[in-house]
């Protein structure tokens, strides 16, 4: 229960200017720009984008430095705003196929037609403090090949695909349109494009533990990174007084295609399973975690006991979206008063009744082994109702 | 639904290919051509059809790349559209919140649908372009193929 | 691509105060049916548009709505995919919004969208081209009207109330009309029940 209050507007007001000067700390130290934050935590506007479900680097940023580093808050700001952009419409599916690849690698097959491209990551790194990153220092040009990567690198599924050892991912009848969580809210059972944007958008931390939970043996699915790539795909509309597809620039994108054992059954011969995972920027473990929790809330579809909480699409998909768990957790600090006032008076005399209980059942019989507990319990109840 | 938008058909990919270019290309040196071209030619009397606008497209997937579409998240995008007095419409359409972007996309847009203007700008401004485009994408390439693993066997002697 | 071009005539001045101005108009209009609502200061649209249905079509239509024209004209189909991204339709059935620029002529309410029961709301929106509203001929009665309201609207063929009337008969089903006349709008949600006078009840 509610209740209108009033008052606090000058403590509000004088919080915000407290804000803004722990936001800006020691003036002593140069004030970040939105710009630095964008060229130099490139991976934190990544976050933001892919959870804002927002691809702008510019406002990400903006919301980074607004939120003083809180990748949820900065999330949450990135959300609001694009509610008050109109919607122009929907772009053509982004071909991965196409993208200009930064980095791709499987861990499924060691000689895959183009390589393991390592690009700049941070697996080979030593997790050493690097002390000397406290100075500036001139950034070196970074080693070229001689030749750059082929024009073409296949999709590690779409080989296995070919000898059918793959299920294959074909467009339905028709190709139809997408529903879309922006628009309509979350309804079960979820189609798989329904949970793949929820989990687009999901918070990193969340899939990061459910797709650990199904390595742990919750809901095993034997999975393999097939193929993961990043780098930078086109993004094509097509104007309706136009009427053709045009490319308006550039997105980057991480890819993650998990392999994953399947039995098959009386109809289907045995063959690999997928689980797909795509995130906004470099945001590898993102996409990773995804594709984990995708393939595991495939479970029904393909037959497979549901019995673990990564394969239930009502606790994933209601509990994944950070935005919508941080606001009702933490409209906990709203007023709720009047609410505890009743909850404190409903106390008080329960206990009054429980005094008088303990008085008559000390006169009439033992409190420890008598029906004093089952007495309580009827109290409690009657109190309740 | 029919074709009221009076192109020739078979125009699109010279189009298509132009205004990718200009969405990709820096806003300064858009900026800086743009001076260069109106020193040379006149521009026809022009008024803004759509001013600058920013919005959203949502960005369209396939779930394992091939498969059903899904939404993945929205992009903002700038738009504005730009009319001579023949009714010849430049089109502005850029990733981000780049209004100028935009205004500059749609005028070359404009000029470069003048059968006068077409093969001067296509050779001193889409051309270049095109080419620090490619070959900004062949660096990026060659750098990654440079932490390309060469996997080599230690054979039993 | 010297060919001849059509040139396009532009949208509203400033796209966000305009629109929602006219947005509010219509929310009064459907809200107080038999209510004129003055909407000025209006761009001219193409042919078969008018400014009044232009405007609504521009406050309202995107490229989530498809539009219907009764009689398109090459102008008008260009100039609403350029200004609302509207996909134009060749079925009244497939409409969100359909323009009726000759009410003569209007096909049965029954071949526009309707709804479902589950969703009301997916239904057309008809935008009629009155030839001019008067004060007497119709009484409306119905929610956000008190008591009833008289007036006349022009151009409508004879039996058009007829069908009203048996539209009533679905609810909550039904289509919504919105009136345009110069610079004025009039609404009639399918809530609203129109009697014609001296005709009997």
């Amino acid at each position: 229960m509610y209740v209108a209050v009033k008052g606090g507007e000058t403590a509000i007001l004088n919080s915000h200017e407290l804000l803004a000067a722990a936001r800006r700390g020691d003036e002593g130290v140069p004030e970040i720009s939105p710009a630095q934050i964008r060229e130099q935590m490139r991976l934190g506007v990544a976050r933001v984008m892919s959870e804002g479900a927002l691809y702008d680097e510019e406002l990400a940023a903006l919301a980074l430095k607004q939120a003083a580093g809180d990748q949820v808050e900065a999330i949450f700001l990135l959300r609001a705003y694009r509610t008050t952009l109109p919607r122009f419409g929907y772009s053509l599916p982004v071909d991965s196929g196409r993208m200009n690849i930064r980095r791709r690698i499987s861990a499924a097959f060691k000689d895959l037609p183009g390589g393991q491209v390592l690009g700049p990551t941070y697996d080979y790194t030593q997790r050493l403090l690097d002390f000397s990153l406290h100075a500036p220092a001139a950034c070196k040009l970074p080693p070229c090949a001689d030749e750059p990567l082929p024009a073409a690198m296949p999709r590690v599924a779409d080989l296995l695909g070919h000898e059918g050892l793959m299920e294959a991912e074909l467009p339905p009848a028709g190709d139809p349109a997408p529903g879309d969580l922006s628009r309509e809210p979350l309804r079960f059972p979820a189609d798989r494009a329904t949970r793949l944007q929820n989990l687009a958008r999901g918070d990193e931390g969340f899939l990061l533990a459910m797709g650990y939970s199904t390595q742990r043996g919750y809901a095993n699915s034997h999975p393999f990174a097939g193929e993961i790539r990043m780098g930078e795909v086109a993004l094509e509309i097509v104007p309706e007084e136009l009427g053709f597809p045009i490319a308006i620039g550039e997105i980057t994108l991480t890819e993650c295609q998990m392999i994953n054992q399947f039995a098959g059954s009386s109809t289907v011969p045995p063959q690999f399973t997928r689980g797909y995972g795509l995130a906004f920027g470099e945001a590898e473990r993102k996409a990773m975690a995804m594709a984990l929790v995708d393939r595991a809330l495939r479970a029904a579809e393909l037959g497979e006991e549901v019995v673990a909480p990564a394969q239930q699409p009502e606790f994933v998909l209601s509990h994944s979206d950070n935005v919508e768990a941080s606001g009702f957790v933490q409209h906990l600090k709203l007023p709720h008063y009047v609410d505890f006032q009743s909850e404190l008076e409903l106390l008080r005399k329960m206990r009054k009744r429980h005094e008088g209980r303990k008085k008559v059942s000390v006169t009439e019989g033992n409190p420890l082994f008598g029906t004093g507990g089952k007495a309580h319990t009827e109290i409690a109840v009657g109190e309740n109702a | 639904m029919t074709d009221f938008s009076g192109e020739p058909s078979g125009s699109h990919a010279q189009r298509q290919h132009w205004l990718s270019i200009l969405a990709l290309a820096p806003c300064a040196t858009l900026e800086q051509a743009l001076q260069q071209t109106l020193t040379v030619c006149e521009p026809p009397p022009l008024g803004w059809l759509r001013k600058p606008q920013s919005g959203l497209y949502m960005v369209r997937a396939r779930a394992g790349g091939t498969g059903a579409q899904f939404n993945l998240g929205e992009a903002s995008v700038t738009r504005c559209a730009v009319q001579d007095d023949s009714g010849r419409i430049g089109v502005g359409y850029v990733r981000g919140g780049n209004a100028r972007h935009a205004e500059l996309v749609a005028l070359f847009d404009l000029f470069l649908q003048n059968d006068e203007s077409r093969p001067q700008l296509l050779a001193t401004v889409i051309g270049p372009l095109a080419e620090r485009q490619a070959a900004a994408r062949e660096t990026a390439s060659r750098e990654a193929a440079a932490t390309r693993v060469n996997f080599y066997t230690l054979a039993r002697e | 691509m010297n060919a001849p071009h059509i040139p396009l005539l532009p949208g509203f001045a400033d796209p966000v105060d305009d629109a929602q101005r006219i947005f509010r108009a219509v929310l009064a209009a459907l809200s107080r049916p038999g209510m004129l609502q003055a909407i000025s200061g209006l761009p001219p649209a193409p042919a078969p548009l008018c400014a009044a249905s232009g405007a609504v079509l521009l406050a309202l239509a995107d490229y989530e709505t498809p539009v219907w024209l009764q009689s398109p004209s090459p102008e008008a189909c260009a100039w609403l995919r350029f200004h609302c991204g509207a996909p134009l339709v060749d079925a009244p059935a497939e409409a969100v919004f359909a323009v009726i620029s000759q009410p003569l002529a209007l096909p049965p309410l029954a071949a526009f969208a309707q709804g479902l029961p589950e969703y009301p709301d997916r239904s057309a929106t008809l935008i009629v081209h009155s030839a001019g509203f008067g004060d007497q001929g119709l009484r409306l009665t119905g929610p956000g009207i008190q008591d009833e309201c008289r007036l006349g609207i022009d151009g409508l063929a004879p039996d058009f109330w007829r069908s009203w009337q048996s539209q009533q008969g679905h609810a909550p089903l039904g289509v919504d009309l919105l009136f345009v006349n110069g610079d004025s709008l009039l609404g009639l949600p399918r809530s609203t029940r129109v009697d014609v006078e001296g005709k009997g009840e």
